[in-house]
């Protein structure tokens, strides 16, 4: 395999809290490739927001990356000191968040927020920076942009507001969006405009895009290729129809059947029975083999990920 | 720079429940050494206080007892007449500062706690009458509450004493009337907030008497901020109790608290006869300090969102 | 905007007006000056000359009106002690008490916000917890003892500060004002600082409650996910956040400092109203009581006004509303 615009191997990250050590990111590997989407898909708890994060190097004690790597063009990102860090943050990979109320800040006015992401890592004049703006402001298809970027953000709708927090990612040409769940807190009309701003933007510009989401419709419609991960860890990957398809892992299987549109009126919803573990508690065996129906004894030792093709099962007793 | 960030509740941590809520409740308390130490240094001062009588050398306030001559003795002379040590030194009366501190101690403490609890009672009354009734009633109390508020305590205080006079219950009042507002107002919006849970429609369907769901509902959901706000009243309400006193209009002087003690003293100050004033002082500031220290554990760990 | 100004400039009068007439019952209706004033041989003649040349024998409704129209005049009686019209000593003394007030407030803002600030953003560094420690220890302290300790220190044992007093004045715009003096400098240190450490306790405690629970937000992990550097992060994002509710507090908090003053200027025998009120309340002298506590209410009120005024200019969210929102 040629060398992937962004290389993820390895990863662990672990928290080290009173209660115990939180596997958040329990070896995790995937890569991207330039102009290509992919998602990562998993209920809450599952650790995808968690990757995103250790991609940005945002992760804070008591946390932090144990293990793996973590290589953009070449780059080896877990090595770096602070001031590498934020050299690339914002600049060669960016982040949109799931609120955009909360993300965008309440007090300032929306072009102070994008200026200042521009004049962090260019040294150009205010003027040249809002040129870059409102160019950004265009992309994501805000039609007046001038208006917008005096105003505030309590001023725009939720939609709005997260087209101008894509702008802000967007506005210094990134290498990497890593965008974490960017839609659930917008209406589904909302919703279908962004994502397809969003794939048209990843193709034009080239841009990698990682999304987020823990919705397996959106990943239908958007993404190339998908990771579908569970307590930290991925348990399939591979491209987006095949896995949606034919899914190998018990417990993507379990995700597609419990989609209520795949369930018959009238009929009680399929469900995976059991809860998701704590990942305080988690070992080296399979986290799901509480709740498979496929569980053997084999289960029991670290499964590994077996690769078929293009695709990946992290599975000792797959569907075939 | 690292900017510490919070553990997303989405990593599916809980802690084992194996011990009782008093056990975690204490065990939480005593991470902080500070708070043990203020713990520690508020129950020695509460045991000297009652046990005033026993352990002060000397009754301060028995007139027999008190010498003339020793009066203004340094801290660690000895009385000319029966020879015992002075250990904190003497006043213009001849009365051991050491024993006037004890005594002093007892009445700042009867006073700020008791003002507390009745400020509590009358608090909780109005507060809980406010969240439940609503309506008119709530802005009534609410309105009284608020421009009560937004007045500095030691003024109500300072006015109200300056019409009723001296005298213990007459200082017990005006420290009520500073303080009932505060706990009606956070009575009243802890009870709103509980007061929107399902567990209050539950037991409103189920028909239960309006008082049973007042007090056997609500209230012990309000309690944990309560605890944290009388504690720390207590300390302010010893403070306001001095500061009055210190001005002349608190406590009358048959019943000194440290406030006087120091007001006494304050004479003396610039002839260098600093221990009059200066060790009531410093026993009514290890006591503030004890309460606070005490008070701010307690917040921290009956308050939920900052624990981590 | 203009609306909201002139709704909250009739509630001020509104709460002015009663508070006027609580003072006036207060004070008038309880007690009877006369008996201060009168010779107590004097016989029911006498006395009944007197109630009636302070007007004390009309109904008391009447002699609110009085009160109230007098006050609007300007007029709120004589001084029982003095023979000067009452609002003429406050108005005297206030000058002195607005400036240690002023100042103390000034000490208290410029050392309290950014040790505020370091103690929520290191927590449990070293620094974050002797700030903590020193911050319980600097609300705990009652402020009448450390006036003396100050005293004691700085006057008696070292000599290097003078123990009471007001320094000298110079004139700054039509007010005396001792601050620009080095000899009213040195007078004002001790009863500034005096009454400053509760409210820079008060601030510290508020700033670092108010960083840290700032550094939980999602504005903050997103200006980072920027790339902003920490200075930015902190110094323009954190801080705007965060100077919201303190500037309330801080306005809130003004009017306490000129209640606190009371015990500081009795110690210092600062010349201010707060020392006029002790001595008044000990003497009965009812109008000065009256006059003093309407002023404070009426500056109360200002402030509460101004910092209501400060608090919408300051919030873009208050200020500008839930304007229209774009699609």
């Amino acid at each position: 395999m040629s060398a992937r615009l962004l290389e993820v191997r390895g990863l662990r990250t672990h928290f080290f809290t009173k209660a115990g050590v939180v596997k958040a990111v329990d070896d995790v590997s995937f890569g991207v490739d330039r102009g290509r989407v992919l998602g990562l898909v998993g209920e809450s708890g599952s650790g995808k927001s968690m990757t995103g994060y250790s991609i940005m190097g945002l992760i804070d004690p008591p946390g932090r990356i144990v293990a793996g790597s973590i290589t953009l063009a070449g780059t080896e990102l877990t090595t770096l000191g602070d001031a590498a860090w934020r050299n690339l943050r914002g600049n060669r990979v960016a982040m949109v968040f799931q609120d955009p109320m909360m993300t965008l800040n309440p007090v300032l006015r929306i072009d102070t927020q994008m200026v200042e992401a521009v004049r962090a890592h260019h040294d150009v004049s205010r003027d040249a920076a809002l040129q870059r703006c409102r160019e950004a402001l265009v992309q994501v298809g805000i039609a007046s942009p001038d208006e917008r970027l005096l105003g505030y953000p309590h001023q725009f709708s939720g939609g709005m507001r997260q087209r101008v927090a894509i702008a802000i990612a967007l506005v210094n040409k990134p290498d990497v969006i890593i965008a974490d769940e960017p839609t659930t807190a917008l209406d589904v009309t909302i919703q279908g405009q962004i994502l397809h701003e969003m794939q048209r933007l990843s193709r034009e510009s080239g841009t990698a895009l990682i999304w987020i989401t823990h919705d397996l419709s959106v990943i239908a419609g958007l993404a190339d290729e998908v990771c579908v991960m569970y307590a930290g860890r991925i348990v399939e990957s591979g491209g987006v129809d095949e896995v949606l398809d034919t899914p190998m892992h018990p417990y993507t299987r379990g995700l597609l059947d419990s989609v209520p549109s795949r369930n018959t009126p009238g009929r009680p919803l399929s469900q995976i029975r059991g809860m998701t573990p704590s990942l305080l508690a988690l070992g080296e065996a399979c986290a799901f083999r509480e709740r498979c129906a496929r569980a053997v004894d084999a289960c029991r030792t670290a499964p590994v990920t077996q690769s078929i093709g293009t695709r990946g099962v992290r599975c000792v007793n797959p569907l075939s | 720079m690292r900017i510490a960030t919070e553990l997303p509740a989405s990593d599916g941590v809980s802690a084992p429940r194996a011990e009782s809520p008093w056990r975690r409740f204490a065990s939480e308390f005593a991470q902080s050494r500070l708070a043990l130490a203020g713990l520690g240094l508020l129950v020695a001062i509460i045991l000297a206080a009652i046990a005033a009588p026993i352990i002060s050398p000397q009754n301060p306030y028995d007139l027999a007892q008190l010498d003339v001559m020793d009066s203004k003795l340094p801290p660690g002379e000895q009385s000319s007449s029966t020879g015992k040590t002075y250990w904190l030194g003497t006043d213009d009366q001849g009365r051991d500062m050491l024993s006037g501190i004890f005594y002093g101690l007892r009445i700042s403490l009867v006073v700020g706690v008791s003002s507390t609890v009745i400020a509590l009672a009358i608090g909780l009354a109005m507060g809980l009458a406010a969240a439940y009734f609503g309506g008119w009633i709530d802005a009534l109390i609410m309105r009284i509450a608020d421009i009560q508020l937004s007045f500095p305590g030691i003024l109500i205080a300072l006015i109200l004493l300056a019409v009723l006079g001296q005298g213990i219950d007459k200082i017990i009042a005006a420290l009520v009337t500073v303080q009932w507002a505060y706990y009606a107002r956070t009575v009243r919006s802890s009870a709103l907030v509980e007061r929107q849970k399902e567990y209050v429609e539950a037991a409103q369907v189920l028909a239960l008497s309006r008082t049973r769901i007042v007090f056997r509902h609500l209230l012990p959901n309000c309690l944990p901020p309560l605890i944290v706000v009388a504690t720390v009243q207590v300390a302010h309400a010893i403070l306001l109790e001095s500061t009055l006193s210190f001005l002349g209009l608190g406590l009358p002087i048959t019943e000194p608290s440290l406030g006087l003690l120091i007001s006494n003293g304050f004479q003396y100050l610039l002839s260098g006869k600093y221990w009059i004033s200066f060790y009531p002082g410093l026993a009514l500031l290890l006591s503030i300090l004890a309460i606070n220290l005490v008070a701010d554990q307690l917040r921290d760990v009956l308050n939920p969102r900052l624990s981590r | 905007m203009l609306a909201f100004t002139i709704r909250r400039l009739g509630q001020s009068v509104f709460v002015l007006v009663v508070m006027a007439f609580i003072v006036f019952i207060g004070v008038y209706a309880i007690g009877n000056p006369v008996e201060l004033l009168v010779n107590p041989q004097a016989d029911a003649a006498e006395r009944a000359r007197a109630t009636a040349a302070m007007g004390l024998d009309k109904p008391l409704a009447e002699q609110f009106l009085a009160f109230l129209a007098g006050a609007v005049r300007g007029d709120l009686g004589r001084s029982f002690v003095f023979n000067v019209p009452a609002i003429q000593l406050i108005m005297d003394r206030l000058p002195a008490t607005l400036e240690l007030a002023a100042v103390a407030m000034v000490i208290a803002i410029v050392i309290g916000i950014p040790l505020g600030l370091i103690a929520g953003l290191k927590p449990h560094s070293v620094a974050g917890r002797s700030i903590m420690a020193g911050s319980i220890l600097g609300f705990s302290l009652p402020t009448f003892w450390v006036g003396l300790v100050l005293i004691m220190v700085f006057s008696v044992q070292l000599g290097w500060l003078p123990p009471n007093g007001r320094g000298e004045t110079v004139m700054l715009l039509g007010v005396p004002v001792s601050f620009l003096t080095a000899d009213g400098l040195a007078h004002l240190a001790m009863p500034a600082i005096n009454l400053a450490l509760f409210k820079l306790s008060l601030l510290i405690r508020l700033t670092r409650a108010g960083t840290r629970e700032a550094l939980l937000q999602d504005y903050v992990k997103f200006a980072r996910a920027k790339g902003l550097s920490s200075r930015r992060v902190i110094g323009v994002h954190v801080l705007k956040n965060i100077l919201i509710p303190i500037v309330t507090v801080i306005g809130l908090e003004l009017g306490s400092v000129i209640a606190f003053a009371i015990v500081t200027e009795s110690i210092f025998a600062w010349p201010g109203t707060g020392k006029l009120l002790i001595d008044s309340i000990n003497q009965l002298d009812r109008p000065v009581i009256v006059a003093y506590l309407l002023v404070i209410v009426t500056i109360f009120i200002a402030v509460n006004f101004l910092v209501d005024l400060v608090y919408s200019l300051l919030d873009p969210r208050v200020r500008l509303g839930q304007a229209a929102a774009a699609h």
